[in-house]
């Protein structure tokens, strides 16, 4: 080879060696990115996800939110009035219950946020003139999802009903609404953002912490002499997973007391049951974080893929949207997330003093959710380079 | 276990793996004695590393099959873990634990009983008493290279996988490095270790030379360069450069080398050869020998024909 052929003259100190050289490195700049799937997955996914979830999902003022109704008795007027408030769009009576301790497990389990109560002798007291009181009970846990719907209750009963009600009278109604805001009465809204805190914060912190640890020991080469030595997948990941159970513990300590001590938020439940199901959630977190990082290719990956888990989290969880207010298909995605499980459970322990027996469903879908992803973890762990 | 299989370290069959449809190692057979040292040599990218992965068990072989330590490869990758030492190219250390933390890592990783112990007499043995504390990180290139083989042989193993373990190591580091793994073989350590130099394949039992994914021949040093029916001679004198230039490409010269002051022709057909230096041989101010074939002029040559083989 003659060295000749190859060579090209060097031309001196360029005219514009600014904008050469600058175009040099744009040059270079777009085929990394080019290069970089996931970086080109993210310019295109995020606009599209943010949009789709804040204009389709999201609700400030939601409607067909589940009730449950306790009839002491059945009468006409107590249907029309049901009719009427499932008229108003804000309710749908998804339970029928006959007794009141009944009603108020499903309130307190999250299943319901609206309980109806029509009386014994409701509509005979109505005929007497007596004002007999509809009692709607709602969990105002989340102020947003309970206040429109209590607010506008009177007026839209009303109208409702002018056309079914024997009273000449438009103006008032022939019974009382009787609304009452359970464990929130007062509808502060930090009451409802502290403990949802506690899980967004936790979910942010845990899934970073896991999401790099598989990543780091590939790109610095750790990796390779670390799967000649005799150990095993699950090995590793519960030898990376569990520090961190105790790190995620000491943070949900300090927003909790924070929470309690500054904020005034209650805890009415049992610490006990909050201490242990918050462990299962850091654990879940943890075990969604180590399977990030064994489907990234590097670190960089497995941050964005913790941002793409982390904004529907923050979004459809009913962190920052009441929960039930959003459609069908989101609230599927929603119970995907276990930050939607852990935000019913730390809110339901703190503000409604719930039981485990409530919080049932939550807490197997919760473990259902770890196992699942320390299963794809354990089965994606490449044990060999291939 | 036969007598013969408790003599024979490694021994394989066939081994093939591809990446991407690219054939990285072909049909590759060998066998290690126990108690050997055996060079793995050849150029980047030949198949040395990937070949080294399979044995112990961290790439799966597309075809092919064989033992390591009597163990399958492909089915007993675990129990091969255990005995074996794998020292990867790349400094694999943890550098952000100390010296006597990464030790005591590997010494509880293969569940030693002493841990502690294990690791402050491998301190003693690397001579870091006193910097067993430092960082693994901020050691210099020669103190990682030996805290690696230090990791590697602290759990007792009875074959040491060495992947270019003096790349970028100063002469004397890497001298006593050998040392080292000469000592390591008198106690009945088998070693497989690959490498770029050539005064490093002379220190090994038996050398294997790889190209292209295919080992070339394998044998003694002797044996290699005997085997090879290379003729070879040096010339020395003045414009070098000149009868270099005018050699290269005549018939029956294979390669033309400068070394230092002198100029290696070598070629396999001596007649050739000969004939084709003819004119050259009485020019005054050059003074030509006939002289054994170097290490690297075999390789080298095996390396240019495997090229026109299989490239």
């Amino acid at each position: 080879m003659s060295a000749v052929d190859t060579q090209h003259e060097y031309a001196g100190e360029p005219r514009f060696g600014f904008l050469h050289r600058t175009y040099a490195m744009l040059v270079k700049e777009f085929i990394q990115l080019r290069r970089d799937r996931v970086s080109f997955a993210m310019i295109v996914m995020i606009p599209v996800m943010q949009l789709l979830l804040f204009g389709y999902a999201i609700n400030t003022t939601p409607h067909h939110l589940p009730a449950a109704v306790l009839l002491q008795e059945d009468s006409d007027l107590g249907r029309s009035i049901l009719k009427a408030l499932e008229n108003t769009a804000y309710f749908r009576f998804t339970r029928e219950v006959h007794d009141v301790s009944e009603f108020d497990d499903l309130l307190l389990s999250g299943k319901v946020l609206f309980g109806v109560e029509i009386p014994r002798g409701f509509e005979r007291a109505v005929r007497r003139g007596d004002r007999p009181a509809l009692l709607v009970a709602a969990d105002a846990t989340d102020p947003v999802a309970a206040s429109s719907a209590l607010s506008s209750l009177g007026t839209i009963v009303q109208t409702a009903l002018a056309h079914d009600l024997y009273t000449g009278d438009p103006v008032s109604l022939p019974f009382e609404i009787r609304a009452h805001a359970r464990y929130n009465p007062a509808a502060e809204s930090r009451l409802n953002i502290v403990p949802g805190l506690v899980g967004t914060i936790l979910t942010m912190t845990m899934l970073i912490f896991t999401a790099l640890s598989v990543t780091r020991e590939i790109e610095r080469g750790t990796m390779e002499s670390l799967l000649s030595m005799p150990i095993k997948p699950v090995e590793v990941m519960l030898g990376k997973i569990l520090p961190y159970v105790m790190v995620g513990f000491l943070q949900a300590s300090i927003i909790i007391g924070i929470g309690v001590l500054l904020f005034g938020v209650p805890v009415f439940g049992s610490l006990f049951l909050l201490a242990l199901l918050s462990t299962l959630f850091i654990g879940a977190n943890l075990a969604i974080g180590y399977t990030f990082s064994t489907l990234a290719q590097n670190q960089l990956q497995a941050m964005q893929l913790s941002m793409m888990f982390f904004l529907p989290s923050i979004l459809l969880s009913g962190f920052m949207f009441p929960f039930l207010g959003m459609p069908q298909w989101a609230q599927y995605i929603g119970e995907g997330l276990p930050l939607t499980h852990y935000l019913r459970i730390v809110r339901a322990i703190m503000l409604k003093g719930s039981t485990l027996q409530n919080l049932q469903y939550d807490t197997i879908a919760l473990f259902g959710l770890m196992l699942f992803a320390m299963t794809v973890a354990v089965l994606r762990f490449r044990r060999t380079l291939d | 276990m036969t007598h013969a299989a408790d003599e024979i370290a490694i021994d394989v069959k066939g081994l093939t793996k591809s990446f991407g449809g690219r054939e990285v190692v072909h049909d590759l057979s060998m066998q290690v004695k126990r108690g050997s040292i055996y060079g793995f040599l050849g150029p980047n990218g030949s198949g040395k590393t990937t070949t080294i992965r399979m044995l112990c068990g961290l790439l799966t072989p597309d075809s092919g099959e064989g033992t390591c330590l009597g163990f399958d490869i492909r089915h007993d990758a675990d129990l091969i873990k255990r005995r074996v030492g794998y020292m990867t190219q790349r400094f694999s250390l943890y550098q952000d634990l100390s010296v006597r933390e990464n030790l005591e890592f590997v010494a509880r990783l293969y569940g030693l009983r002493d841990p502690r112990g294990a690791a402050r007499d491998m301190v003693k043995r690397l001579g870091l008493s006193g910097r067993e504390g430092q960082l693994a990180g901020e050691l210099s290139g020669g103190w990682k290279q030996r805290l690696a083989l230090g990791a590697c042989t602290l759990p007792n193993p009875q074959l040491l996988l060495l992947d270019e373990p003096t790349a970028g190591v100063d002469p004397k580091a890497r001298r006593d490095f050998w040392n080292e793994i000469h000592a390591l073989a008198a106690e009945g350590l088998t070693v497989l270790v690959s490498t770029h130099y050539m005064d490093e394949a002379e220190r090994c039992h038996e050398i294997a030379y790889i190209a292209y994914g295919h080992l070339l021949v394998h044998g003694t040093v002797e044996q290699v360069v005997a085997q090879s029916a290379l003729t070879t001679y040096t010339v020395s004198g003045d414009h070098l450069q000149e009868v270099a230039n005018a050699l290269t490409g005549q018939p029956g010269i294979d390669m033309v080398a400068p070394f230092g002051t002198s100029l290696h022709v070598s070629g396999r057909d001596k007649a050739a050869l000969e004939s084709s230096i003819l004119p050259w041989r009485d020019k005054p101010g050059l003074h030509w020998q006939h002289a054994a074939p170097s290490l690297e002029d075999v390789f080298i040559d095996l390396m240019n024909r495997s090229k026109d083989n299989f490239q």
